[in-house]
This record gives C-alpha cells, structure tokens and sequence, in this order.
C-alpha cells in the first residue's frame, strides 16, 4: 500500500513536471516574438546599409526609393509622422485627460456607467473604419472651413488618429487619477479648495506620471498607427510643416511598398526594414519608458 | 500641496470677490471637462450616423452574397466574410491554448526570477508594438521562410502572435483575481499544482478569461495592416475551403473600396463597415454580458 502511494505520486510528479514545460514554453514564445522580430529587423536593415550609407538615410531631406535619382533620406516620412503626432496629441491628450477628470472627479455612477462603455466601444473600432470617417467626413469638412485643403492631407489624420488615441488616453488617465487616495482630496477640500482647485493642484500632481505614461503611450500608438494615415494622408513624401498637404508616414509607406509588386530582395524591399527598424525603435523605447513609469507610480499607492 | 499666499490684509469684500471668482474657475473647469466628454461620446454617434447614411442603402442579401466585383452594383462581400470566419476561427484555435497557459505559468508557476520578469516586460512591450510590425514578421516568417504563400493559416498565425500578449495580460488578470483562499484550500487537502490550476483556478478565472479573448479576437477581425502585409490584398472572388487558401477578409475589403476614388465604392466601404461594427458589437454584447455573469457568482 504504502509502495503503491509512492509510485502513483512519482507518476503525478512526471506529469506535473511536463505540464510546467509546456506551459514555460508558451510563456517563452512571447520573448522568442520579440527576439526574431529584433532579428529580421537587424539583418535586413544592415544589408541595406551597405548599399545606403547611415548618415544619408538619417539625415537625408529627399525619399525617393522607386524614382530616378534616387535618395533614401528618412527625414520626409519622419516629419509626416511628427505632423500626425502633434495633431493628434492636440486632440487627444486635452480631451482624453478632461475625460478622465471627468470620470474620476465629477461623474455619477450612472454617467459613469455609460460613458465608459461608450468609450470602449470607441477603442474597440477598427482603424479601417476610422480612415474610412476621414476621408468621408473630416476631409470634406476641412475642406469647407479652409481653402487650399489637398484631398489627401495630414490634419484629416491626425484629427481621426487623435479619436482613435483618445479613449486610450481617458482610461488610462482614469486609472492614474483613481489610484489617488481619497484621503488627498479630502485633506484639500477641507482646507476650503474648490473642486477645480482639488483637481488641478492636488489630485492631478500626485498622478502625474500615470498620466505622463498615458501620454507616451499615446504618442507611440499615433506614431503605429497605420490605416486611418493611408487612407488619408496620402502617399506624398513631403517635409512639410503645412497640415493641410499631403505627407506619408513611416507606416504609410510601409504599406504602399507592400501594395505594390516590389521584387522581393531589391534595394526599394529592404527599404521597407529599414523604416520599419526606425518605427519599431521608437515605439519600443516610448513603451518601455511608459511602462516602467507605471510600474513605478503603482508601487507609490498599492 | 503648496498652500496659497494668504489674503490677510485684504477687505472682506475683496475676499468674497475672490472666493467667487474661485468658484467661477471651478464651475467653468467642470464645464469644459463636461464638453470634452460629450464631445468624444458624440463623435461616435456622429461615425455611426456618416456610416448608415452612406452605407445602408447597399447593405442587402446580394451584397451579402456577392463577389467583389469592378462594377459597384454588383460587388458584394462574400469572399471578405468567409475570409475572415476562417482567419478568426484558426486564430482562436491558435492563440486561445497558448495565451491561457502562458498566463496560467506567469501567475501560478513561475518563480519570482530575473527570466520571469523579462517575460512579463517583454509581453507589455508586445502589446504596444505597432501591428505593422507583425506584419512584417508574418510575412518574413510564415510567408517567405515556412511557405505558407499567401495562405489562410499564414494570416492566422501573423495574428495569433498580434493577440497573444493581449490574451496574456488578460488571462492573468483573471486568474489573479481568483482569491488565494481557494487556492491554499485544495492544497491543503492535497491537490497537486495542476489540480489545483484545472479544478478550481481555472473555472472561476474562465469568465474572465473568456471576456478578455473575445475581446482580443475583436481586435483581430478588425486588424488590417498585417494582412495587407502578408499580402492578402488580392482581388479573391472565391471562398476558401482549407487554412492553405487564399483569402480576404473584411477590413481589407473595405481599405480596398475606400481607397478608390469612385464615390459608389465609398458607399460600398460604409456598407462593409456596417457589416463589420455588427460583428464587432455583437462580440463586444457577448463580452460584456459574460462579464455580467461572472460577476454575478
């Protein structure tokens, strides 16, 4: 009897082990994403450096890849993403941050209760759809108020990028505010601080940095963002401060190379690693700084 | 708090003055944030209205039943329908088994190591990059170095790695939501670790686990870049029949019809669109409503 025990329980043991495996593995597969991303990224982009010298393709005003004379310089598709980045910070980080003050400070359960899912519902919408409400309806629009409008123009996506981004900015904004203890608020109140006052020196300050990683990710969500920017924007290499013209993203690009029939293996295909490569940096390093931020204020308050 | 200089000298008329316009700055503040609120809500119903007007009027069985097709009267969605049936049912199959366990080996398994918490940052940072990148990666990995062509499997495999961290995350929510208590109770009494995972962790996280994946698949039938990526921007008037098909799905058509410059096609994209926020909300109702009966217990 007490042999038997044993060897059912060494049995168990060998299962259990195997299970751990299997179930380290799975977690293992999101390191191994990032490792063969980072590997693919790296190879092609340094083969395409040994036919485009570093400096021009940093530094270069000119993108021109499928175009006699050529030029690689990435400036173009970096300004176009800078132009959405801005307009849609403007949009998105005022009104999502008013949003989640709102939230957070003002609303009743039962405004709260519908707002939110509203707002989920909001970033639950494809970028297609947003793209699609750009060229259909902002476009138009802007085209009404102002005069030399291009039909493909920055301001259109930035404004619908800023939508998209917005419900991301509220609800993280929301989270950073309600991790704020109540006793903050109540020791201003009862100095005789208005509700304004409450807000705007106390509760805000203290979740500043949740609402500083809200905004980097933000940022780093416009700067991905894909869709909404090729319908929109247009396909226009452009280093241009002018919101009204027609630029192209990193991303933008990315998907016209894609588009097209491009020889796989050609200098105009490694193109597509090298923007990428400046993309996925970027977006990785604003992710890692808001991630640890957050990290951090949760620890302040839990 | 930095308290404000103190307004001792001044008259009490003075201060009453300032009091109000205090209040003034209060009340307008509340205001503003009140607007910018209703301004966001209303632009959904402002999408939703400029979708149905533009949209509707298309939106019937033949649409429905129909091929894409060069001439507007004619063109339909049924290849992007099935197409995308089939990406999200493989995607599941793929990415629901291996999100769950990686959870369930984050939460319940793994020791509190330099490893484990390189996993857990590397899963967070997988979660913001930009979904062009994975598309990229499915069509340097699937597509060129497995094979796969432009196939069915391929799309479903590039989204897979899409909605993996974002399954993670969730899971992992779920699971460290259910009370500890539970946990220590079947140990006590003998349970082994997969026991204690299978009998009890798992059947109280599954609400909201399965919340969490709805959600994810959501996120993946709206997914456009990475398909066009791998190259699923391709006129397909046939539905595919196994995971080595080709395909189209939804959002790519409706990228396709809205990217010509023909107003019919427009209307064709707002149609599509209609077709896809159903699906989307229907999935959303399903989410919200196993989260109502979660909570519930």
């Amino acid at each position: 009897m007490n042999t038997m025990t044993l060897l059912t329980t060494s049995k168990y043991r060998w299962g259990e082990a195997i299970l751990r495996q299997l179930f380290f593995l799975c977690a293992l597969i999101s390191v191994l994403t990032t490792v063969i991303v980072i590997g693919i990224l790296a190879v092609e982009t340094s083969s395409f450096f040994q036919q485009v010298s570093i400096t021009d393709f940093l530094f270069g005003t000119e993108w021109r890849p499928m175009l006699e004379p050529k030029a690689y310089g990435i400036l173009p598709l970096l300004g176009g993403t800078m132009l959405i980045v801005v307009g849609s910070s403007i949009v998105a980080l005022p009104v999502g941050l008013a949003c989640a003050v709102y939230l957070s400070e003002y609303a009743s359960d039962r405004a709260r209760n519908i707002i939110k899912p509203v707002l989920e519902v909001l970033a639950g919408i494809p970028t297609v759809v947003y793209g699609y409400f750009a060229i259909s309806f902002v476009t138009p629009g802007l085209r009404f108020v102002f005069d030399d409008v291009q039909i493909f123009n920055a301001a259109s996506a930035a404004i619908v990028v800023g939508i998209m981004v917005l419900p991301m900015v509220a609800s993280l904004c929301d989270d950073a505010l309600r991790s704020v203890p109540l006793s903050l608020r109540e020791g201003a109140y009862s100095v005789g601080a208005t509700s304004y006052e409450v807000t705007a020196r106390v509760v805000v300050p203290a979740a500043l940095s949740g609402i500083f990683a809200a905004f980097v990710l933000a940022v780093s969500r416009a700067i991905g963002e894909t869709m909404a920017v090729t319908l929109a924007a247009g396909a226009t290499p452009n280093l241009t401060l002018n919101p009204l013209e027609s630029i192209q993203t990193m991303t933008a690009y990315i998907v016209q190379v894609s588009l097209g029939d491009t020889p796989s293996g050609g200098l105009a295909y490694k193109t597509l690693f090298a923007v990428a490569s400046v993309l996925f940096t970027i977006t990785l390093v604003m992710n890692l700084l808001a991630n640890k931020v957050m990290r951090k204020y949760q620890e302040v308050y839990e | 708090m930095k308290t404000s200089p103190s307004s001792n000298g001044e008259s009490l008329g003075h201060r009453s003055a300032s009091l109000r316009r205090r209040h003034l700055i209060a009340a307008l503040f509340k205001a503003l944030c009140i607007g910018f609120t209703l301004f966001a809500v209303s632009v959904l119903g402002l999408l939703i209205a400029q979708v149905g007007a533009d949209g509707l009027p298309w939106l019937d069985t033949q649409f429905l039943n129909n091929f894409p097709s060069r001439f507007p009267e004619k063109a339909g969605i049924k290849s992007a329908l099935y197409g995308t049936l089939w990406v999200v049912s493989l995607t599941a199959l793929i990415a629901l088994p291996m999100g769950v366990l990686a959870a369930i080996y984050l939460e319940d398994y793994a020791p509190a190591s330099r490893l484990t918490r390189v996993i857990e940052i590397n899963i967070a940072n997988l979660a913001g990059v930009p979904s062009i990148v994975y598309g990229i990666l499915g069509l340097a990995i699937f597509v060129r170095f497995f094979g796969l062509e432009r196939s069915v499997l391929a799309g479903a495999m590039t989204m897979s790695l899409l909605i993996l961290p974002v399954i993670i995350i969730s899971s992992k929510e779920a699971i460290r939501a259910v009370p500890s208590s539970i946990r220590l109770a079947a140990y006590a009494v003998g349970a082994t670790q997969w026991q204690v995972v299978r009998s009890h962790v798992l059947p109280a996280a599954i609400p909201g686990i399965l919340t969490g994946v709805i959600l994810a698949l959501s996120r993946a039938i709206g997914e456009t870049a990475p398909l066009i990526m791998i190259g699923a921007l391709t006129y397909v008037a046939f539905t595919p029949e196994g995971p080595m098909d080709e395909f189209t799905a939804l959002p790519i058509q409706i990228f396709n019809w809205a990217s010509r410059p023909q107003a019919e096609f427009h209307e064709l994209a707002a149609a599509g669109i209609i077709v896809l926020l159903v699906v989307l909300l229907t999935m959303n109702a399903l989410a919200v409503f196993i989260r109502y009966k979660g909570t519930q217990k």
